[in-house]
């Protein structure tokens, strides 16, 4: 694809907070709690990559620019790798992959059974996500990926559930949430409304 | 888990210091009392000076465990202390905004002489202990904090608790100017805790005024704290302004916030979990920690064989 060439360069940038991650563990650069770190942060990066999916299609309905669709699936993919990411450093460094102890979070912890249903919605998107399977599905495909909307929910409620007293950060991340909501359902209401004037309903 | 069945009063053998240290320990302690010597001299000509708020030379204490502390780096840069701001490395960051000299403790309610006292005279003439306690958060992390102290029941003797007096309640400062995180109301400013007061008098709960032998870093509460070992630590309130002597059990901050999530004795309990996460385990704070597992949780901290007398034939899941 020698025309998009931006490909590798945004690959490279979307994986630097990862590689930040990784140096930052390796030297000692985590602070007191580093598990607890690495859990924010990469908690952090899976509802930022998620929210610029979803950023995508209001950017086009604001902007016009139809190419930006190109990096949905780019960026897509990379909210379920820093959700796996995110899923992995809990049960291996939080929970020590004592699957006993997962599973009994994941069933008594309404924080954690939220995260986990969230992170589960993802797999079928990600799988999902190629061109075969797009074609394979058709109509059902954007159905199914709708999916992305709930599991962007459910990953703000994940945090808001687990956060002490300062909801500042969740709320943050609602209301960005809210924002492509409300990008997207004003464009739907606008449409509706101008079908009915071409159909002379007005 | 192992049960410790030695009695208080006996010395275990990590408690024998190494003799390099031993030695330069005694050194220490002489310079420092002919220090004091020389000092009080002509003191006691003068009219009754104030006291030194002393860290140096705390004794040792039975109550100390022998695991190995935190280090100072992690103790006084991991904080939660929301006056200076929500995040763990605010403490470090904004706590030097608080002045801590002049201090003066306000001690009223059930007492026979209460009063505005300064902190020297609040501790003038108690001991100083080094108290090497265990400290479990509620978020369930825990730390290994070598406090240096005095007993809260030695100060509250001193201020004549009447028999109406049921329970201690502790107010921090209030003053947004030094301490911007009360800029925002994440919680109901000023921060107040309370103790029953069987709880306040018992030999392990300490006044801490110090850290690794030397004074107390602002970001951990200087000048003046509670240190209650065997409670989640937002009951070890810190920057103490007032303590007050009631009959009513005090509306503690966090209690006032989340009544269903955190309560008044705040027993570090495996068996009672916070309503959204678990208590069963802790991650022990220290360096190699990226994959050392998460600890079992001890009732109480570990500090049963002192403390859960206090509590016999309660219900510590509705007393929580």
């Amino acid at each position: 694809m020698a025309r998009r060439y931006y490909k590798i360069p945004l690959f490279l940038v979307c994986l630097a907070p990862v590689t930040l991650l990784v140096t930052q563990a390796a030297g000692q650069d985590l602070g007191a709690n580093p598990v607890e770190a690495l859990l924010h942060r990469s908690g952090a990066w899976t509802l930022r990559f998620l929210l610029l999916t979803l950023a995508v299609t209001p950017l086009r309905l604001l902007t016009g620019w139809t190419e930006i669709l190109q990096v949905r699936r780019m960026l897509g993919l990379f909210a379920f790798f820093y959700a796996s990411l995110h899923f992995s450093i809990y049960a291996v460094l939080d929970l020590g992959l004592d699957l006993g102890f997962v599973a009994e979070d994941i069933v008594e912890r309404p924080y954690i059974t939220v995260g986990f249903t969230a992170w589960l919605l993802l797999v079928p998107l990600a799988v999902t996500s190629t061109r075969a399977m797009m074609r394979r599905l058709g109509r059902r495909w954007k159905q199914l990926h709708r999916l992305a909307y709930a599991v962007a929910v459910l990953g703000v409620v994940h945090f808001y559930w687990l956060v002490k007293a300062d909801v500042r950060e969740p709320l943050i991340y609602a209301g960005i949430l809210l924002v492509l909501f409300g990008v997207r359902l004003g464009h739907r209401a606008r449409r509706a409304a101008r079908l009915r004037v071409a159909r002379g309903e007005a | 888990m192992l049960i410790r069945s030695r009695k208080p009063w006996s010395l275990k053998d990590s408690e024998v210091t190494d003799e390099g240290f031993y030695r330069e320990r005694r050194r220490f302690m002489q310079s420092s009392a002919a220090l004091l010597a020389s000092a009080s001299a002509p003191a006691l000509l003068a009219p009754r000076p104030a006291a030194a708020v002393t860290v140096a030379g705390a004794k040792p204490s039975p109550f100390s465990t022998d695991e190995a502390p935190n280090s100072f780096e992690e103790i006084t840069n991991y904080n939660n202390f929301y006056e200076f701001g929500t995040g763990k490395d605010d403490p470090a960051r904004h706590a030097h905004q608080l002045r801590t000299k002049p201090w003066s403790v306000a001690v009223d309610g059930e007492v026979e002489r209460p009063g505005t006292y300064g902190l020297e005279d609040v501790l003038n003439g108690i001991p100083a202990e080094e108290r090497i306690y265990r400290l479990r958060c509620v978020e369930a992390w825990s730390m290994v904090i070598p406090w240096v102290g005095v007993p809260l029941g030695d100060v509250l003797k001193r201020y004549g608790p009447t028999s109406r007096a049921k329970y201690v309640e502790f107010t921090t400062l209030r003053d947004p100017e030094q301490m911007p995180g009360q800029r925002r109301p994440v919680l109901p400013w000023p921060y107040v805790e309370g103790l029953r007061v069987d709880e306040a008098m018992h030999p392990l709960t300490i006044l801490a005024i110090g850290l690794y032998g030397r004074e107390l870093p602002n970001q951990n509460g200087a000048p003046l704290r509670l240190v209650v070992p065997w409670k989640y630590g937002f009951k070890s309130i810190k920057s103490i302004v007032g303590i007050r002597l009631t009959e009513q059990q005090p509306l503690n901050t966090w209690q006032a916030v989340a009544p269903r999530e955190y309560g008044f004795y705040a027993n570090v309990n495996p068996d009672v979990d916070h309503p959204r996460w678990s208590q069963s385990r802790e991650r022990r704070i220290g360096s190699d920690s990226l994959f050392a597992p998460k600890q079992r949780t001890r009732l109480f901290n570990g500090y049963g064989e002192y403390v859960a007398h206090l509590y016999a034939g309660m219900d510590l899941s509705r007393n929580f």
